[in-house]
């Protein structure tokens, strides 16, 4: 347990904890948004009070997983600096303005239009309300597209030079588009559209199973099931673009990814395998013989580069990629496979009453999540040991803050994000346990006094 | 045009509306335990709900154009101040989960607590952090070298308990404006004891500082620097003396906007203080300051959507204006 009393350590581990917490809220925010439009849009269309009455249920959870992201959020925009103050001084130059420029995009947008969207029923006509919930969304995607900018830099540094040991941007239409970020941002919104479709099909599932709200969740699943049905394969189909970019620009990140050892031809997929850094082989393997040169290079007799291209101290740890590997690709596979099977008994018009299915949708909600996170994990550990690939090292890029103070901040971090996230998870469950309020009259729409409908809205002063 | 002053400007804009804005939500946070009613309380809530999350975004404006502007010193000042930034998050982090789990629990007089605790420790926090930033750090090298509580003094936990006290005083006269009957009433009499103590921390700042600092003596009372600065301690004074008469003959219009005012004017009072440091004694902005083809860069964004956010500001502010009373929270 030696590396607890590393404060490098530490601050890497309170890094990765706090990071990987808060891309849970954006996951969710980010598709929800999205739903948000296409119900509140449906329902100014169709004037069919059911879009409505999925629009309020969805906003509140919308609302609960926001403000969440918000507040984990400004951990991240000070954490560089005290954890990582290296990092900080020798890429500011080049990353911050990124940020800077998401904060102004994005963040004020989002923080903006959301109290509208919850709270501004009454206080602003529907249109304008819809015109809210665009803003909302057009935010969560803006704040993907910079953070994501930023951190696809990192992969794939271009547009600068370094002078002192320090970066200077010069070119930013090179640094903002860089050539890892649009396979990353496109990879990302898809993965956060794929993670929401499967929420929302497993809310929809268990109100299914307990026959409550049939109408209104026969719509959502069938909603949801189309949208899985486009993006689970977009998702098979981006990760490889993503794969093979990487292929290009980190080779050794995917020799680990694969767990490739020796630079050959012929390179199997390792199905099932235990790396081990020592022996450079994998333990207990089962292979496909030439499924990783057919994937990366589509041709089964193609050259792959393996980790022993490069020293062991350029290697990222090879077990915790691999792993993290398998777990996104297999929790992908098992959601594309749910997608397709959907469609079958939509065909066979079986979707809303094959009780297995709806039990296999509810237990598969969260999985979107555990993909995302699993794909962070390949991403970042991937890069290991850079923080910016082949010029910053991450040890190089930490504060050397004393162990007492980091080891502080850790376990506060711990307990509260804790609390946050049962306190989360509690509310969710009491309002998917609540369900939509199918009370709320249909009267009303549009035109008359509008608190009718939206009764808890308040009135002006 | 020195781009590296126009950077300093934002700097201090997006410090600056975070402290107002945010302060008084924290304000209200700080006041929760005291208010006589429970009622009263998801009224204070319903005020702040709509534009909490806007008002903690000017921190993270703040946060990111000390980082992209001069990150030098985001580099030098946050590990510095590591104890005390963190615990200030994780301190907002809690507060956010009160905030948006109270409306929804059972148990309410815990998760009261909860927003009262954290707002408190995120307001005292932020008076630590100001405190220790103020006194300056040991630099060598770029590389901060005090301990993990060297910045916590009896002038920094001072400061930290004026914040508290200030934040309470934004809180209650932000409430004046936006309830009726008893709560104000109550907020009314809190604000004339918040505005005392408020005078005290600005009397006893502009008294400590300047003998423990030589060069914030030598700045304010040499001449002519003397005759062109007292226009705010004279200000402020006024200030003190208009808010206090407001708030006695009980004018709901009048405290808040002189209640900012008195922030501002102890906020431009400390400017002169340290300016042109951005990390005391050991940076100026322009040692610290990004080069120029990164200031053009943030400089070019702000210029074209600084105007855009300040707009959709006024815009919520202005949504969801008026009263708000018992009968008609948010939730």
């Amino acid at each position: 347990m030696e590396f607890l009393a590393d404060p490098i350590f530490l601050s890497r581990f309170q890094m990765a904890f706090t990071l990987a917490f808060h891309i849970l809220f954006p996951t969710l925010t980010i598709g929800l948004s999205l739903f948000l439009v296409v119900l509140h849009g449906l329902w100014l269309r169709t004037h069919d009070h059911a879009y409505m009455l999925l629009f309020r249920f969805w906003m509140k959870i919308f609302g609960l997983a926001f403000g969440v992201g918000v507040v984990s959020g400004i951990v991240l925009s000070f954490e560089f600096g005290t954890n990582f103050n290296g990092f900080s001084r020798v890429t500011g130059n080049v990353l911050a303005p990124l940020l800077s420029y998401e904060v102004l995009m994005a963040f004020f947008l989002e923080a903006s239009f959301l109290p509208i969207l919850l709270f501004g029923w009454g206080k602003v006509g529907p249109r304008v309300h819809f015109f809210s919930t665009v803003m909302v969304a057009v935010g969560t995607v803006l704040s993907a597209f910079w953070i994501l900018s930023a951190n696809s830099w990192m992969h794939t540094p271009v547009g600068f030079t370094l002078r002192d040991e320090i970066f200077f941007a010069n070119d930013w239409w090179t640094v903002v588009f860089n050539p890892s970020f649009p396979y990353r941002l496109a990879h990302m919104l898809n993965a956060s559209l794929l993670t929401v479709a499967f929420v929302v099909a497993g809310v929809a599932a268990w109100y299914l199973l307990r026959g409550r709200h049939i109408d209104l969740s026969r719509r959502t699943l069938s909603m949801a099931m189309w949208t899985a049905l486009i993006v689970a394969p977009g998702q098979v189909l981006l990760g490889d673009l993503h794969g093979l970019n990487t292929l290009e620009h980190q080779p050794v990140k995917i020799a680990a990814m694969e767990g490739l050892w020796e630079t050959r031809g012929h390179a199997p997929f390792v199905v099932f395998g235990i790396p081990d850094s020592e022996r450079e082989e994998n333990r207990y393997a089962l292979e496909i013989p030439g499924a990783s040169s057919f994937i990366l290079k589509h041709d089964p007799g193609a050259v792959v580069q393996g980790l022993s291209s490069v020293n062991p101290d350029e290697r990222p740890p090879v077990g915790a990629v691999f792993w993290s590997f398998r777990v996104m690709l297999y929790a992908g596979f098992l959601l594309l496979a749910l997608a397709l099977i959907g469609t079958f008994l939509r065909v066979r018009r079986r979707l809303y009453d094959s009780r297995w299915f709806l039990q296999l949708l509810v237990a598969a909600s969260p999985l979107g999540f555990v993909a995302v996170i699993a794909g962070w994990f390949v991403t970042e550990i991937g890069r290991q040991p850079w923080v910016v690939q082949g010029l910053l090292r991450t040890i190089d890029s930490a504060t050397p803050i004393p162990l007492s103070s980091v080891a502080g901040s850790v376990v506060m971090f711990l307990v509260v994000y804790h609390l946050l996230l049962g306190a989360f998870l509690f509310f969710l469950y009491r309002l998917v346990q609540r369900g939509p309020d199918e009370r709320v009259p249909s009267e009303g729409i549009p035109g008359a006094p509008r608190t009718a409908w939206f009764p808890s809205a308040p009135k002006e002063g | 045009m020195d781009w590296v002053i126009v950077a300093a400007g934002i700097l201090l804009l997006a410090i600056g509306m975070y402290v107002i804005l945010d302060g008084f939500d924290l304000g209200v946070g700080i006041l929760f335990p005291f208010v006589p009613d429970d009622a009263d309380r998801d009224v204070m809530i319903a005020t702040i709900s709509p534009v909490w999350d806007g008002n903690e975004t000017w921190l993270v404006l703040g946060g990111v154009t000390l980082f992209s502007a001069f990150p030098l010193a985001y580099s030098v000042v946050l590990p510095a101040l590591y104890a005390g930034v963190m615990v200030l998050l994780a301190a907002l982090v809690f507060r956010g989960v009160a905030f948006e789990f109270r409306p929804r629990a059972e148990k309410r007089h815990l998760w009261n607590y909860a927003f009262f605790f954290a707002s408190a420790v995120a307001a005292f926090a932020q008076g630590l952090v100001l405190g220790g930033f103020v006194e300056g750090f040991d630099v060598e090298e770029g590389r901060y070298i005090g301990g993990t509580f060297g910045w916590l003094t009896p002038f920094s936990l001072m400061t930290g308990l004026a914040l508290v006290n200030g934040y309470a005083l934004l809180g209650a006269t932000w409430l004046i404006l936006k309830t009726e009957g008893p709560l104000q009433e109550w907020c009314f009499r809190a604000g004339r004891v918040l505005l005392v103590g408020m005078t005290f921390f600005i009397v006893l700042v502009s008294i400590w500082t300047p003998l423990v600092q030589p060069e914030i003596a030598a700045r304010w009372f040499t001449l002519p620097n003397l005759l062109y600065l007292s226009p705010i301690p004279l200000v402020t004074a006024w200030c003190v003396w208009r808010a206090w008469h407001l708030l006695s003959v009980r004018r709901e219009r009048g405290p808040f906007p002189f209640a900012i005012a008195l922030f501002l004017l102890a906020y431009a009072g400390l400017g002169v203080s340290l300016w042109p440091y951005v990390v005391p004694r050991h940076y100026t902005i322009w040692d610290a300051a990004s080069p120029p083809e990164s200031l053009a860069f943030i400089l070019v964004g702000v210029l074209l959507l600084l105007p855009l956010v300040l707009g959709y500001t006024v815009h919520v502010y202005r949504v969801f204006r008026g009263k708000v009373t018992q009968h008609t929270g948010y939730h």
